[in-house]
């Protein structure tokens, strides 16, 4: 990215500082995880005082998707769907252990193994459900990555899943 | 018009002609008023709902097949996941159907554990709910509440079984360990803390007037309807069909206990959602009382297994009755170490079986109200 250079280091601080802490997060809630997701934005764990807003009204106006949940092949086009109506710049937090890679259904003939193999994903929150403290700091994580990002106004292009994926490994 | 058109609409359709054509609206798979997955295609004219088909599979996990495929020691930590708010409840029923199979008798210690737990599990769960469901029709205050007891409740089962929501506390012939010293003291601590606090919740909800508004006399659900449609739990109990496994099929200690069943006759969204908050207050005392005796008991609360845990060659159906309604698991052995069949007879698949009759007539505003007022899980539904 040659942006920064162009914007100056304030400028970039800026518009990250600003992007780290309002992440209005739009919650694909699928399964257990989802009910830990709730969970977080309650009192108790309460992630809105690191500046995620759980009241997007729906992907178009969201930064942050947050997977909670088993991803099944039924469920995956609509996933690719909405994660394709967010604006740049967009996050994806892939939150438990069905959404990282198929989890305790990773022998499944109905479950898509992980959703990084429809959408790029930044972090990965490991747990079968994962404990709100693991979500909590899976968004710091997120918005430590954030502020490293070389992003000008539109952000950062971001590489399809098709690009992360390493292709099949052939057999021996 | 000759023949009826029909139209699906998008963003934009319906802008060329504006005499009516029914219209099909889908609700789901993802959507903000719906918790979880499910999908409903609705035929709308005007405001009123004249046809409803539920879509369900979206969360299908193929569970069963998965059970075929696991020893039995590992079939309870999938089949505790499918109903994610009722995890203890449903690993027990599998416990259960295996324990019959192979003879096992549980040590008493552990089946006043498992009830006293299985209760405080019906709490975590109508807790969710009674939540959820006010936030769906609009009332943002109660789940916050709601989510304290929790928060409090699942720190005991923490304690006990390391898991907030996926507990695997039980195993087959018994639980997985002594619960630590003082445990049950600091449960009937918490017990008592909610059952302090549950009026703020209560006071908040049940008599409001805008919540009565929405929700009385909305989506009633007779009990010949219920009864035709399988619907079993506090939706049934909401509509008059007085019909609860703890009492009427006593399973583990809830032969020795008084159960009393909370019902109501209206059979509307407000019936439903007073069976829940009812049954809460029912299941703390229930649980107290678990604990209570627990105290006096002493021995080991779980079995010495085989190596290899073999079921013999034969056939059994247990069901309890898990928060939501009835579960059955039909389990066909074949002398292996995995089942050859484990069917799951799921509550929530037989509760919003009755939305297609429930919906239809219904007006859109009063859809959600309805839909939150089944009380599904859509894991439960799609397994």
């Amino acid at each position: 990215m040659e942006l920064p250079q162009v914007l100056g280091e304030p400028i970039r601080f800026i518009l990250n500082w600003g992007r780290k802490y309002s992440l209005w997060v739009f919650n694909f809630g699928l399964a257990c995880c989802a009910i830990e997701f709730i969970a977080t934005s309650m009192g108790r764990h309460d992630f809105i005082r690191l500046g995620v807003i759980p009241f997007a009204h729906g992907p178009r106006q969201a930064d942050l998707m947050v997977v909670s949940g088993t991803v099944t092949d039924k469920m995956a086009p609509a996933i690719k769907r909405l994660y394709d109506q967010m604006p740049e710049p967009k996050y994806v937090i892939s939150f438990g252990a069905c959404s990282n890679c198929g989890g305790p259904y990773w022998d499944s003939y109905s479950v898509t193994k992980g959703v990084d193999q429809l959408i790029p994903v930044d972090v990965y929150v490991p747990g079968c459900p994962p404990r709100p403290e693991a979500l909590l700091h899976g968004i710091v994580k997120l918005q430590e990555k954030i502020a490293a990002e070389q992003s000008g106004f539109g952000g950062v292009r971001r590489k399809s899943a098709a690009e992360l994926n390493a292709p099949l490994v052939s057999p021996p | 018009m000759a023949t009826a058109r029909e139209m699906t609409v998008g963003v934009g359709a319906g802008a060329e002609q504006l005499d009516t054509t029914e219209m099909v609206l889908n609700i789901g798979p993802q959507h903000p008023s719906t918790h979880g997955v499910l999908r409903l295609k609705l035929k709308l004219d005007g405001e009123r709902v004249t046809a409803c088909e539920p879509v369900v599979g979206y969360m299908h996990r193929g569970a069963e097949k998965l059970f075929e495929v696991r020893d039995y020691r590992q079939i309870l930590m999938l089949a505790n996941r499918h109903d994610w708010l009722s995890a203890f409840c449903s690993e027990l029923g599998v416990a259960l159907a295996v324990e019959r199979l192979m003879g096992i008798e549980v040590p008493e210690r552990a089946t006043w554990l498992r009830t006293a737990l299985a209760e405080l599990n019906r709490v975590l769960n109508h807790l969710m709910f009674l939540g959820s469901y006010p936030l769906e029709i609009g009332a943002i205050t109660p789940v916050f509440y709601a989510f304290r007891e929790r928060e409090t409740l699942q720190a005991v089962f923490e304690e006990v079984a390391g898991g907030r929501m996926h507990f695997m506390f039980n195993r087959i012939g018994g639980l997985k360990e002594e619960v630590p010293a003082g445990w049950t003291t600091r449960a009937r601590q918490a017990i008592g803390e909610v059952r302090r606090r549950m009026p703020d919740l209560d006071n908040l909800i049940r008599r409001n007037e805008i919540f009565l508004a929405r929700t009385r006399g909305v989506g009633v659900l007779s009990a010949e309807q219920a009864a035709a449609y399988g619907v079993s739990g506090p939706v049934a109990r909401a509509s008059g069909l007085d019909f609860d496994l703890r009492r009427d099929e006593p399973y583990l200690a809830y032969g020795e206990l008084d159960v009393p069943i909370v019902t109501r006759t209206a059979g509307d969204c407000h019936a439903r959602f007073e069976c829940l908050l009812d049954q809460v207050y029912v299941s703390l005392d229930l649980a107290e009382r678990c604990l209570s005796h627990v105290d006096t008991l002493t021995g080991p609360v779980n079995t010495r297994l085989p190596k290899v845990v073999k079921a013999p060659e034969g056939h059994t159906y247990a069901w309890t009755e898990n928060p939501l309604g009835i579960n059955g698991y039909y389990l066909v052995s074949r002398g292996e170490k995995t089942p050859w069949r484990l069917k799951l007879r799921t509550a929530s698949y037989a509760n919003v079986q009755a939305l297609s009759t429930l919906l239809v007539g219904c007006l859109v505003p009063d859809l959600v109200a309805i839909l939150g007022s089944m009380f599904f899980v859509v894991g439960d539904i799609d397994k």
